[in-house]
């Protein structure tokens, strides 16, 4: 062979690899970073006063309980927004709009989920928030219910995008095949279709919901941000604050070292595992699916 | 008897194009019959306006009547849905839900609203001996379908049409992924089947057109060039293309 597409080859190969294992290298060191500034917080701040309710970092009270029911509470709301929103949309533009419809629908909708969220918070902060005030006739808009409104409406792209692509490739002949045995158009999408694209469509609410859970900016601009610890139903017409925007507001004014720094961090801990167990919970899933898909076909 | 009448039935895709040109015909109760021809000659089209599948693609009926025991069933009036229970298809590939065997047999007949045990199983049964597979899955009847062979899906296929209990079953190329003994099983099924049922067949070959027909009809190009007794068309032909085509000189 020639010898300087041998040296290619192998400097090539070497870039990918360095590249690939970066990656790995970078997740593993932020999450060295997050325990060796999120740990200490353990030894600084009693554990009793760490799972308290209160969150007033001035006076020393560190309790994380109101910020994680906060983030709950914001995103559970969102998921039952953005889940059927998603699904039908998706479901709409999939099997039912005519194709012209249809060529304009999606990427209009993959346009949307390009938006920054600041924008869209400052649409939540202007628009939204005093609609919720007058017309719940509520002491102030910025509540749990706006954060959830917004997030929904930032998750639904996500989540019509990814569905759209997963029924899409549902086979023709399925659908055929039900109407032939005189399905009708409903049956064929709720009985065939769906499941077809199940995994598909799973995925698509995973990433959606990921994206809820770690967005920051457009929740910290109309959630109102007090930490009051979420207790009944009606909370979520409250204010409310979730650990990412305790982060966002509070780690550039802290000194660096102090406990309330160590604490922040901590929050972030928390976060990470949060995440990583919807992840984890959600592939496993996928997965489990897949490998009965695989063992049937075999 | 006449169970379903083609008059003057001309379709065009949307682009404009022809698919079938003035087709008439008539199609025999408890008989086989047969749509043959090279492929792009209308048959498949022709079958799919027969349930009105063909609805979902871009296909429309430029002019025509197709009559179900004396109903125009291209009406839009027409409740597609009674006619898709009346008018039962099996595809070339065996298309089976991703359900179990038994509940792919029972899907249509729970979407008609039958939830009686007793008569769901029954249908089982019987429609699964109808299309010869009864002694093959008896015993695992709710595996999912899709761990069938081939041939036991397309078999599968044909006994979920049969379990809605239709009157006219229309079959595209139902062997053409199959194996000879499996195509074998399907043919002797069909046999016995025109005794209850009307039967409008798209071989995948002439020598299984020739095996299956009672009436055959052929197509080229949208065409309807000739139509009548299998046997005739077969052995003595009367158009010199169908002549040429069925001795294999050209398709």
């Amino acid at each position: 062979m020639d010898k300087s597409l041998n040296w290619r080859e192998t400097i090539i190969t070497a870039v990918i690899k360095a590249s690939g294992y970066s990656a790995i290298l970078f997740v593993g060191l932020i999450f060295f970073f997050l325990l060796r500034e999120g740990l200490p917080a353990l030894s600084q701040v009693t554990l009793a006063n760490l799972f308290s309710q209160r969150w007033y970092p001035i006076e020393a009270y560190y309790g994380i309980l109101p910020l994680i029911t906060g983030s709950l509470i914001v995103t559970l709301g969102a998921m039952l927004i953005a889940i059927p929103f998603g699904i039908g949309t998706a479901v709409f533009i999939a099997e039912i709009a005519p194709r012209w419809a249809r060529d304009i629908l999606k990427p209009f909708v993959e346009l949307l989920g390009g938006l920054p969220s600041v924008v869209l918070g400052f649409l939540g902060i202007l628009v939204l928030s005093p609609f919720l005030r007058v017309f719940l006739d509520l002491p102030t808009g910025l509540t749990a219910l706006a954060g959830s409104l917004l997030l929904g409406g930032i998750a639904i792209p996500t989540i019509v995008s990814i569905a759209e692509d997963a029924l899409d490739s549902v086979p023709r002949s399925y659908r055929e095949g039900a109407l032939a045995i005189g399905a009708t158009r409903w049956q064929t999408i709720w009985r065939v279709t769906l499941p077809a694209a199940r995994s598909g469509v799973l995925t698509a609410i995973m990433l959606g919901v990921g994206r809820a859970i770690g967005e920051t900016m457009a929740v910290m601009m109309v959630t109102g941000n007090a930490p009051v610890l979420a207790t009944r139903w009606n909370s979520l017409f409250m204010p409310a604050r979730t650990m990412t925007a305790t982060i966002a507001a509070e780690m550039g004014e802290v000194a660096s070292g102090s406990t309330h720094y160590h604490v922040l961090f901590f929050i972030g801990l928390v976060l990470f595992l949060i995440s990583l167990v919807v992840n984890v919970t959600a592939s496993s899933v996928v997965f489990r699916q897949k490998k009965r898909a695989e063992r049937v076909l075999s | 008897m006449n169970k379903i009448i083609i008059e003057h039935l001309s379709l065009q895709y949307a682009d404009g194009t022809e698919s079938l040109r003035d087709v008439s015909m008539s199609i025999v109760a408890n008989a086989i019959t047969v749509l043959f021809g090279p492929a792009g000659g209308g048959k498949s089209t022709l079958l799919r306006c027969l349930n009105r599948l063909n609805d979902l693609t871009e296909v429309r009926v430029a002019s025509g009547k197709i009559l179900l025991d004396g109903e125009n069933i291209l009406d839009p009036q027409t409740d597609v849905i009674a006619l898709r229970r009346r008018v039962g298809m099996v595809f070339a590939r065996p298309v089976v839900l991703p359900l179990t065997i038994r509940g792919n047999l029972t899907y249509g007949l729970e979407l008609a609203g039958e939830k009686r045990k007793s008569r769901l199983d029954e249908a089982v049964e019987h429609s699964l001996k109808l299309a010869a597979l009864w002694e093959e899955v008896r015993d695992r009847l709710d595996d999912p379908a899709i761990a069938l062979s081939g041939g036991q899906q397309q078999r599968l296929c044909l006994a979920r049409s049969l379990a809605q209990q239709p009157e006219v079953i229309l079959l595209d190329e139902p062997t053409s992924g199959l194996d000879p003994i499996s195509t074998g099983k399907v043919e002797a099924a069909l046999q016995e089947l025109k005794k209850e049922y009307t039967i409008v067949l798209v071989p995948h070959s002439v020598q299984q057109a020739a095996r299956t027909s009672d009436y055959a009809a052929f197509f080229l190009q949208g065409e309807l060039v000739e139509y009548g007794e299998g046997k005739e068309i077969f052995t003595n032909p009367k158009n010199k293309r169908t002549e040429d085509y069925v001795e294999g000189r050209f398709g």
